[in-house]
């Protein structure tokens, strides 16, 4: 995690001082900061008003299809971000759906509110999967308390339900906050000009790794900020005291509201599966399908051969780090919990190219293989596979350790009897949150893949790069589809709990 | 071994890389994208029996990496969407036999060879067809800081092509004169853009009226829709405007394997190849005597048009980086 820290402070050291401090106090970079920071709230705003509703209505309402709504919940995620800028920006335009079927020209989408909208429409299910997994493992009994002591359900909901979900809330909002800070492809689009603009301009005009090293290290300081807000937020108790086991919440019944939930729920899948759907297949029907299936079978086999080790190293990995966070809080246990972040919050650029730079220097032989690769990723999207981990052993309290303790287990057989089981859906939905980011991931992958390994994604790089947007469709969809089929397959098996 | 592979998962094919046959290999950095050249590739290992295994990825980010690996890179030849890309890591290039440019049209040749240019692309004006008459087309780059124009053009600043116009018209202008052009169409309220393709876009959309892009972006929308609201025109005579530039290749210093990489050269230099490019890729080639896209101008008129720069000369990256910066657009 420190590695790719020490290569950007290394290059950045190269740097001289004089060009460097116009570089780095130019009144233009508040201006950044000041956008970062703008559309970061607004993303967080967003998200939260989709997911939270979303969420709740899945897990305690008796809303019919359930399933179905966790999946719908999840797959914007699987959707590439430029696909999802191009979608909104599809809507209007010369061969926009709305010039097209509705013969009219809806204004551009375009600067903050743009790219607030294409940002949050594919990030929520972060925060949705987060919230889902803490509110199945929400004792209903703390509300009932709340609700025979007169609280309306409003009430009940603000004081009881709200405060639990925090630790959810934030570990959610830090990945999305991270995201946001990293991505360059919807704003880039929208036209909104925000800190990774200026980093990649470095990077991608001026061939520089100094100052482009000194703007990522500027970013990363944004990033800890944040990291460290999120830890000073949390911190309170969220276990269950409870005896016994838990009963599953009693569905809350929709009653009257049941048209407007089916609009909300229409509206945010229209907006987020709908439109980069519909978008993409018109792009195919206008190009005609030009796919080779064993190019794309092959793209799929390789990605899957990356994507899954990776995904489940960076589940192995996630449980022990939250393990010692949670049960044994200390300097040295958060510090390792703060590392976690650091490893996503680095430009992927920059991390891919730390990676070159210490695998040729200390393992050539490992510079460029699948095995480098699956370690880079593992690195990189590690936290992603800790937030949901996080918030589910928070609430599972180490009494159940205890007792098996007490009868004689030792405390790595006890935690494998008592809590690992009890992790499970939170670990699928950290696994599946990493395995989704890492097919549609590209500067790592193009940078560290082995020599001719075309993943899906790459696929897709390989024809935007030269401005054949509908050429890239079929392969665009693919991704989409491809992580489709494993959240479905997932959440198929999660099991009714 | 393909059993081992399955068996063993991914460590396994990551032992099995290295490994790879003794046939005669070559590896490339491609900055242009695989369903360009995939084909050519392809063409190439037919022709010559030769392995390629090719890295395609984003011109920038692979000229980066190569910095980054120096003399341990496992790369042979280094192909470059931009002739800044080339310029800017050209330390890490071997020379090139100089009979290898002997072939080449006089614009494009890279006087060092230490590169060779595989294709042509010129600066060019797209305008809206629907909202602009003839006669209201610029007759000189400059032409775009007057009133007229006030709001209705695009660029995009970030855009290597962009900046790469703008070292030229360093060069041919010094930096004081391109200070105040950028202001003046700055205080002309100049819309920013993220590419070529989204300015064509946006004049299609009706956001704007004229974009500076490369020629070769146009054709794709029109192969596609021959009714496509959009043209394209060029400056006057030796406009800076109308620049010429390349894509290009170059062999890395730190391979053992220059003579395979040189045949690799010489191939995307053969009429085939360049026929090829120049139809797919609505690009100029850059040897005489062939068929040139018919979205295009003629050869002899792109050589006519295009201001006298060497484009050894436009490699000043930093300096064009640095007055960007000062006049607020990056």
């Amino acid at each position: 995690m420190l590695l790719p820290f020490v290569y950007l402070l290394a290059r950045a050291l190269e740097g001289d001082s004089a060009s460097l401090s116009e570089i780095v106090f130019r009144e233009r970079n508040f201006l950044l900061l000041r956008n970062t920071l703008a559309l970061t709230a607004g993303v967080l705003i967003m998200t939260t008003l989709i997911a939270l509703p979303l969420a709740w209505l899945v897990v305690r309402s008796d809303l019919r299809f359930k399933k179905f709504h966790s999946i719908m919940g999840v797959l914007p995620l699987a959707v590439p971000g430029y696909v999802m800028a191009y979608a909104l920006i599809g809507m209007s335009g010369y061969y926009g759906f709305a010039t097209h079927f509705f013969g009219i020209r809806l204004p551009r989408p375009e600067g903050w509110s743009g790219s607030v909208l294409a940002l949050s429409l594919y990030t929520f299910p972060y925060l949705f999967l987060n919230l889902r997994a803490s509110l199945l493992g929400l004792d209903p009994s703390l509300e009932e308390s709340a609700r025979s002591l007169g609280r309306t359900p409003w009430q009940t909901f603000f004081a009881v339900v709200v405060p639990h979900l925090v630790p959810a809330l934030l570990s959610g909002w830090l990945v999305i906050g991270l995201y946001v800070l990293g991505d360059f492809g919807v704003i880039a689009l929208m036209r909104y000009e925000v800190f990774s603009y200026a980093i990649y301009t470095q990077y991608s005009g001026a061939f520089d790794r100094v100052y482009a090293a000194w703007l990522s290290l500027m970013l990363m300081a944004v990033t800890l900020s944040f990291i460290m807000i999120e830890a000073r937020l949390r911190g309170r108790r969220y276990v269950r005291t409870g005896k016994g086991t838990a009963r599953p919440a009693a569905p809350v019944s929709l009653g009257r509201a049941r048209p407007l939930v089916w609009l909300f729920l229409t509206c945010v899948y229209v907006a987020s599966i709908g439109l980069p759907l519909m978008v993409l297949s018109y792009w195919i029907w206008r190009a005609g399908p030009l796919v080779d299936p064993r190019e794309v079978l092959t793209a799929f086999y390789r990605t899957t051969l990356v994507a899954v080790p990776a995904a489940v190293a960076a589940i192995v990995l996630a449980v022990p780090v939250v393990y010692l966070t949670v049960r044994y809080p200390s300097r040295a246990s958060s510090a390792l919990d703060r590392l976690v972040y650091l490893g996503y919050a680095v430009p992927p650029l920059a991390f891919a190219l730390s990676m070159a730079f210490f695998a040729l220097r200390a393992a050539p032989w490992l510079y460029q293989t699948a095995t480098l690769l699956i370690f880079a990723y593992v690195m990189t999207f590690l936290a992603l596979a800790v937030g949901p981990v996080r918030s589910r052993l928070l609430q599972i309290g180490p009494r159940y350790e205890e007792v098996s303790r007490s009868l004689g287990h030792g405390h790595f057989a006890s935690f494998m009897l008592t809590t690992l089981p009890l992790l499970r859906t939170s670990m699928l939905s950290g696994s599946l949150l990493v395995f989704i980011m890492i097919v549609k991931e590209l500067p790592i992958t193009f940078l560290l893949a082995p020599i001719g390994y075309s993943t899906l994604a790459t696929t897709v790089f390989s024809r935007t790069s030269e401005g054949m947007m509908a050429e890239a469709a079929p392969h665009a969809l693919m991704i989409v589809l491809f992580s489709s089929l494993f959240v479905g397959l997932i959440l198929r098996h999660e099991g009714n709990k | 071994m393909r059993a081992l592979k399955l068996l063993a998962g991914c460590v396994a094919l990551a032992l099995a890389f290295p490994a790879a046959s003794q046939a005669e290999e070559l590896t490339i950095y491609s900055g242009r994208g695989e369903a360009l050249i995939g084909p050519i590739i392809k063409q190439f290992e037919a022709d010559t029996g030769i392995k390629a295994n090719v890295r395609y990825a984003g011109t920038s980010e692979l000229a980066t990496l190569l910095q980054e690996e120096g003399d341990q890179s496992p790369a042979d030849v280094f192909w470059a969407q931009d002739g800044g890309a080339l310029g800017a890591i050209s330390e890490l290039f071997a020379d090139l036999p100089a009979e290898m440019n002997e072939g080449i049209a006089e614009a494009f040749r890279n006087v060092n060879n230490k590169w060779v240019p595989t294709s042509g692309r010129s600066r060019v004006l797209v305008y809206s067809k629907e909202r602009v008459k003839e006669d209201d087309l610029p007759a000189s780059i400059n032409d775009l800081t007057d009133e007229k124009y006030r709001g209705k053009v695009a660029w995009a600043p970030t855009n290597g092509s962009f900046q790469a116009f703008v070292t030229a018209y360093r060069v041919a202008h010094g930096d004081e004169a391109t200070k105040a052009w950028l202001e003046g169409m700055i205080a002309n309220d100049t819309k920013v853009y993220k590419n070529n393709g989204s300015q064509i876009e946006g004049i299609a959309n009706g956001e704007i009226d004229f974009g500076l892009v490369n020629n070769y972006y146009l054709g794709r929308y029109l192969v596609t829709d021959k009714d496509y609201p959009v043209a394209m025109t060029h400056f006057a005579s030796g406009d800076v405007g109308n620049l010429l530039n390349v894509a290009g290749a170059g062999i890395v210093s730190a391979s053992d394997n220059q003579e395979t990489a040189r045949k690799f050269l010489d191939y995307l230099l053969s009429p085939a190849a360049q026929q090829y490019i120049t139809l797919q890729g609505n690009e100029y080639p850059v040897i005489p005597g062939l068929i040139v896209n018919t979205t295009l101008e003629s050869f002899a008129t792109i050589q006519d048009i295009s201001p006298r720069i060497d484009i050894d000369q436009i490699s000043d990256l930093e300096g064009t980086l640095a007055l960007l910066r000062e006049v607020g657009l990056l």
